[in-house]
């Protein structure tokens, strides 16, 4: 039987970290993710977990730190947000690089500058083509069963890639939700244990690790970094298969709401799918076909999925919480845009940036987002494709 | 057991290969070799490296030089990245996920540029937390593998290549950093300067007891570098033995707190004999010049003093 409880999102990503016990945590403090291994280093001390909780003196050594413990033969997390996230980037390409099934719990914060420290998702774009896997959660369930599944998915031979877990600053990492927690015992079993291939604490094969790797070999070691990430679209779907037999919670590449008979639809990340989910109820209630697809597995990017999801649509608009700052659309359009492109399918997109820096995103907000896709629906004609969504025109 | 330098060659083989891509005449291939024979041969090792001359020389893919493990991750993080392999081996351990009998130890190797400057918070940080390993920096005194600039622990008035004695400025304007001493203040268990000469006695011995002793150690080792400094490749352990003569680099150890200088010069030479055979002075020998040579030998002179004076102070009753 699963327990129910009621759990912030931080506490819910602390709590299957302990239920996963991790060799090795390595982690610094920043805003909203600070809990995570707070709440943590409470099981180190009570000896709830076997961990090594080494409490670095800066992210970037974090993100050291997990990869010097990741390649010994442990398993490895970290939690982060923002600038911690920044700090660490050049760690977060070697990680992946010397192919590291590390797993972070992202908080997301807008990336300084200036300060802010509240939800926007400019520091999960930072890093949308690092190489790692990245899972985006609703809520503090989607957040905890993510990580349950986390290990599964990165370690698996076919992958062996690290992976982060993104929930939203504040806004579930600090709202406590129903929850259902899954038994000790099931989640020990569902993990399994970490066996590497090879690591460099095994004394009968010494082995080097991250080398000088010029123009003989470097392209095709990079290849075979892409290659995992493709392969990675099978494995999640296996493991979130499996873990729908656990515990009767499906989980795909997105969540498609209402969206089979929709004639528009929004898609969007995190938690403004709960929001514009009930948007899209009381659109349906007045006769509208509105939908949503939320995007839950963001790297690898299910392109072609997505593209096939959204073909029979006559307006489609993604909604963006980073800026791109390139002139042209968000991150998350541009992937969006170019799936449909490429999948031959003309259906006419708009692109919305919003909720930056905690800026809160109103239901009545995003129904004026379904408002301009009836418009274009109708007339066919997207005026201008970069558009803002609560910005204060004066 | 008295140190035996043709017993440790003849009985513990290189743990560092030949076929490494060094250049001839530098400092640090001898000492890498002479650390890690200071393991014990049952004892498995970890190496993590910055990035740097020694890194990008000896682990060009496919090939490497380490016959242990052996970690580079990035150029800052060469502790950090260490005290992640050693948490591990502690949590592995603890879980009886090792075997009980074997034991690895941890050594971090970096360039002054890693370790003064760049590497400086990790390292710090690292040793502060108290992680069982060594850090050990081979000081060359400038950013060698990326065309000899000046660095922290750069002499002053060097000639680098970002600090280029020209016609107003003659070279490094600033005196070298003291990082063991900054080392010695983070209170760890063993902090030591050394060098490679008299059959690397000093050497052998410091790193023997940095390796095992419990907790964690830093070895701060001088290692030329002929393209940098400026010496012909042949003379690599003349200038290393007129680094301690003229007490340059003065030998010691900090064990809990007291100081012991491992050697001391009988005639201690004047700077310029160390100065004279490297390029990178060669303007303060020209005339006009003289008062930079006084500067510096007043510079050695005052640290070397106040080395005295530690090691009386800490050593009294």
């Amino acid at each position: 039987m699963s327990i129910r409880e009621r759990l912030s999102g931080n506490e819910a990503a602390a709590t299957a970290m302990k239920q996963i016990n991790p060799d090795v945590v390595a982690a610094f403090p920043i805003t909203p993710s600070t809990e995570i291994p707070q709440y943590f280093s409470t099981f180190v001390s009570n000896g709830t977990v076997d961990t090594e909780f080494v409490a670095v003196e800066s992210e970037h050594s974090a993100m050291s730190a997990c990869i010097g413990a990741q390649a010994a033969g442990a398993r490895a997390m970290t939690a982060t947000s923002a600038n911690g996230l920044s700090l660490m980037w050049e760690m977060i390409y070697i990680a992946s690089s010397l192919r590291l099934p590390i797993v972070m719990s992202l908080v997301n914060r807008a990336v300084s500058g200036p300060l802010n420290i509240h939800n926007d998702h400019s520091d999960a774009m930072g890093v949308r083509d690092s190489g790692w896997l990245m899972l985006f959660s609703e809520d503090n369930q989607e957040a905890y069963d993510n990580l349950v599944m986390a290990h599964r998915i990165a370690e698996h031979k076919d992958v062996l890639l690290p992976l982060m877990v993104c929930q939203d600053g504040f806004i579930t990492s600090h709202s406590i939700e129903n929850i259902e927690l899954i038994e000790d015992e099931k989640v020990k079993e569902f993990v399994g244990t970490y066996k590497p291939e090879h690591y460099l604490l095994n004394d009968k094969e010494p082995m080097a690790v991250g080398p000088m790797d010029l123009q003989a070999y470097l392209f095709e070691h990079k290849y075979e970094q892409a290659e995992a990430m493709r392969r990675a679209k099978k494995v999640i779907l296996e493991v979130a298969e499996e873990f729908e037999k656990m515990t009767g919670r499906k989980y795909g590449f997105f969540e498609e709401y209402k969206l089979d008979d929709a004639e528009i639809a929004v898609v969007c990340m995190n938690s403004t799918a709960g929001t514009t989910k009930d948007v899209v109820d009381s659109l349906r209630a007045k006769g509208i076909k509105a939908g949503m697809l939320k995007v839950r597995v963001y790297r690898p990017f299910p392109a072609e999925e997505i593209a096939k999801a959204l073909s029979h649509l006559k307006a489609v608009a993604v909604l963006d919480k980073a800026d791109s700052l390139n002139g042209a659309g968000g991150a998350l359009f541009e992937d969006v845009a170019s799936a449909m492109y490429v999948g031959g399918n003309q259906v006419k997109a708009v692109n919305y940036v919003y909720g930056i820096g905690g800026r809160d995103t109103t239901a009545k907000e995003i129904e004026t987002v379904y408002t301009d896709l009836e418009e274009i629906a109708k007339t066919g004609k997207v005026e201008n494709p970069y558009r803002y969504l609560g910005l204060r025109k004066e | 057991m008295a140190y035996n330098f043709k017993e440790i060659i003849a009985e513990k083989p290189s743990r560092f290969t030949a076929g490494h891509r060094m250049c001839a005449g530098c400092g640090a291939p001898p000492v890498a070799r002479m650390i890690l024979r200071a393991l014990k041969p049952e004892d498995h090792a970890v190496i993590s490296n910055a990035t740097g001359c020694m890194e990008v020389s000896s682990f060009i893919y496919p090939y490497t030089s380490w016959t242990d493990s052996y970690i580079h991750t990035a150029f800052e993080n060469a502790a950090a990245t260490c005290s992640g392999v050693e948490a591990a081996y502690k949590s592995l351990k603890k879980q009886g996920k090792l075997p009980e009998d074997k034991h690895t130890k941890f050594i971090s190797f970096g360039g002054d540029g890693g370790t003064y400057d760049i590497g400086l918070q990790s390292l710090s940080g690292a040793m502060e937390r108290g992680h069982d390993m060594v850090y050990v920096c081979y000081d060359n005194g400038a950013y060698m593998n990326t065309g000899i600039q000046r660095s922290s622990a750069t002499p002053k008035f060097a000639d680098t290549t970002t600090s280029p004695a020209g016609k107003v400025i003659p070279g490094k304007m600033q005196s070298r950093k003291d990082l063991s001493m900054i080392m010695v203040s983070h209170h760890i268990p063993y902090v030591a300067q050394t060098i490679a000469v008299n059959n690397f006695k000093d050497l052998y011995e410091k790193s023997e007891k940095a390796i095992y002793t419990e907790g964690p150690a830093f070895l701060n080792v001088l290692a030329p570098c002929p393209r940098g400094w400026g010496y012909p490749t042949d003379m690599l352990m003349q200038i290393n033995k007129l680094a301690v003569e003229t007490c340059y680099w003065p030998l010691y150890e900090v064990v809990d707190g007291k100081y012991k200088i491992t050697y001391k010069p009988a005639k201690k030479l004047p700077v310029e004999e160390f100065l004279r055979p490297q390029k990178r002075f060669s303007h303060m020998f020209k005339p006009g010049n003289e008062w930079m040579i006084e500067e510096f030998q007043k510079e050695v002179d005052k640290r070397w003093q106040e080395l005295l004076d530690l090691e009386e102070m800490s050593n009294k009753e």
